[in-house]
């Protein structure tokens, strides 16, 4: 079974391991994902105008083109692709006008037919996280993981659909299933600082830096996460740039699909995962 | 049968002129007595120096070609378009690494692209514009070079880009990028240049050197010619 795939331009380049680990993670789990024969960035970000409708054709394009391939659905895993083609897809669907305007511009008659899906929503509706649970060949028992979501994945709730705004559950019930402990954590759905990190570096290491906490006082022993920029804001920046000293864990960030593979036991290298990921899981697990 | 239509109305910046019918836009425009310093170059379709774009009447859509190589029609709007102004990069190739780092320092405004894809629906070579834009701003070179590989540099594309972008400078970087350092090393070549180098042909060159015009024209019109 071959399920159409939306990589978008990150996972090309920076975020190729989040590339690399969801086509594998899956393929293990015989969800076979193919790229789009043709494809533009989404946008990256929602314009925030209601009106605002040229923001909206890259993604509008994407999914018109997806559907005329049949299958119906189309999957994404960056957190920010899946969150401008989920609320482009909710306008075709919902607001007559933006639908109007957006076929007339591109000269299509797409009316939100194809369904957007997570590899997390793939996963728990295809194959079931029951069945994955006896799939999974390496338990993570012992392991502490804190589910990241970051601001992109569930809201706005009624366009996303992903659980629970600002409690949503599905990568904890993964967790759980990998036979890992997932830890609560009050910080699992605020913003990590974002573009802001690009303005405003320190801003955005404060914000890393309270995630990073959050999570290590709920004793997690890694965070897992969908977002490319999550993970750079998390893992790349300074914490203590403003002045507030070393944390005194830095866990590891992870893809959460890295942590599937992981518990598939598939190679490092097809998860795009260094050596000292495994290491530190090792030891975290000791 | 009716008559056949001898000439047609065309409209030159505005102008009107009656020029004959069945010329090109190139042909009509001198028929009508612009002469070309600029916008004009290979006449035959391929260098793109007589970028045009035009209207029909009763059509919305802007219509674009090269004046070389396309027919006058009664009714049309028309202005050629043969240079835009474009930010063009240099840059010492050999030096270069073909990475997404290179496009974005010569060209960043690629991540401006919006995607409405004008430039695309513009390209009078029907090129996916647009496409290898997005290739680009992922870092795939070699997918840039493919698609961008009948690029004739006309810049309409770059007329059209409300990102300001000037897709066909891109273009070219990327197939540069991917000739000097992705595509493989043709074996063969190298190969022969070192023949060369050893002198292997020296004396055959020698030999031609010495012969009289009549000789040479002789062995010329006995050459093999290849069907």
């Amino acid at each position: 079974m071959s399920i159409p795939y939306f990589p978008g331009c990150t996972l090309h380049v920076k975020a190729k391991d989040l590339d690399d680990s969801t086509r594998a993670a899956l393929a293990a789990l015989g969800l076979e994902l193919t790229e789009l024969p043709e494809w533009t960035c989404c946008g990256a970000v929602f314009p925030l105008a209601q009106d605002n409708y040229m923001g909206m054709v890259a993604a509008a394009r994407i999914l018109a083109n997806a559907a005329k391939l049949g299958d119906g659905r189309l999957v994404t895993v960056c957190s920010f692709c899946y969150h401008v083609l989920k609320r482009v897809n909710f306008a075709f669907r919902n607001r007559t006008e933006a639908r109007n305007k957006l076929n007339e511009y591109l000269e299509e008659h797409y009316n939100g037919e194809v369904t957007l899906l997570h590899p997390l929503e793939l996963i728990r509706d295809d194959v079931g996280f029951d069945v994955l649970q006896d799939r999974v060949y390496r338990r993570l028992k012992g392991l502490k993981v804190a589910c990241y979501y970051g601001c992109t994945l569930s809201r706005p709730a009624e366009e996303m659909g992903f659980g629970e705004p600002e409690n949503p559950t599905i990568m904890e019930e993964l967790v759980a299933a990998l036979g890992a402990e997932p830890v609560g954590f009050s910080w699992k759905t605020k913003c990590c600082g974002s573009y802001q990190v690009l303005n405003n570096a320190a801003l955005a290491a404060d914000r890393a830096q309270a995630v990073l906490e959050a999570a290590s006082r709920q004793g997690a022993h890694v965070i897992i996460t969908s977002c490319p920029l999550c993970r750079y804001n998390l893992e790349r920046l300074p914490v203590g740039a403003a002045g507030k000293g070393e944390s005194e864990a830095r866990l590891p960030v992870l893809y959460f699909t890295q942590l599937l593979g992981i518990a598939l036991q598939l190679p490092a290298t097809t998860l795009g995962l260094d050596s000292h990921y495994l290491d530190a899981l090792k030891e975290a697990r000791a | 049968m009716t008559a056949e239509k001898k000439t047609v109305s065309i409209y030159v910046m505005g102008k009107q002129s009656e020029v004959p019918y069945g010329v090109t836009i190139m042909k009509a425009m001198e028929y009508a007595g612009y002469r070309f310093i600029r916008g004009c170059g290979c006449r035959g379709g391929f260098c793109g120096a007589c970028g045009t774009v035009y209207r029909k009447p009763g059509n919305f859509r802007l219509k674009v070609g090269l004046a070389c190589a396309t027919m006058v029609e009664d009714g049309m709007h028309l202005t050629q378009i043969p240079f835009y102004p474009a930010n063009k990069a240099v840059y010492n190739l050999e030096a270069l690494e073909p990475t997404l780092g290179t496009l974005l320092k010569y060209y960043p405004e690629i991540t401006r692209c919006l995607g409405c894809n004008q430039c695309t629906r513009i390209c009078p070579q029907e090129l996916p514009v647009m496409n290898y834009i997005a290739t680009a701003q992922r870092g795939d070179i070699e997918a840039t070079a493919h698609q961008s590989f009948d690029c004739i540099m006309c810049g309409l594309c770059a007329s059209r880009c409300p990102a300001e972008i000037v897709q066909y400078n891109v273009g070219i970087l990327a197939r540069r990028l991917y000739g000097r350092h992705i595509a493989p090393r043709a074996k063969h070549l190298a190969e022969r240049v070192d023949e060369i180098r050893a002198g292997k042909f020296d004396a055959e060159l020698d030999r031609l050197m010495q012969m009289s015009k009549e000789e040479l024209q002789k062995l010329y019109n006995a050459r093999d010619i290849e069907q």
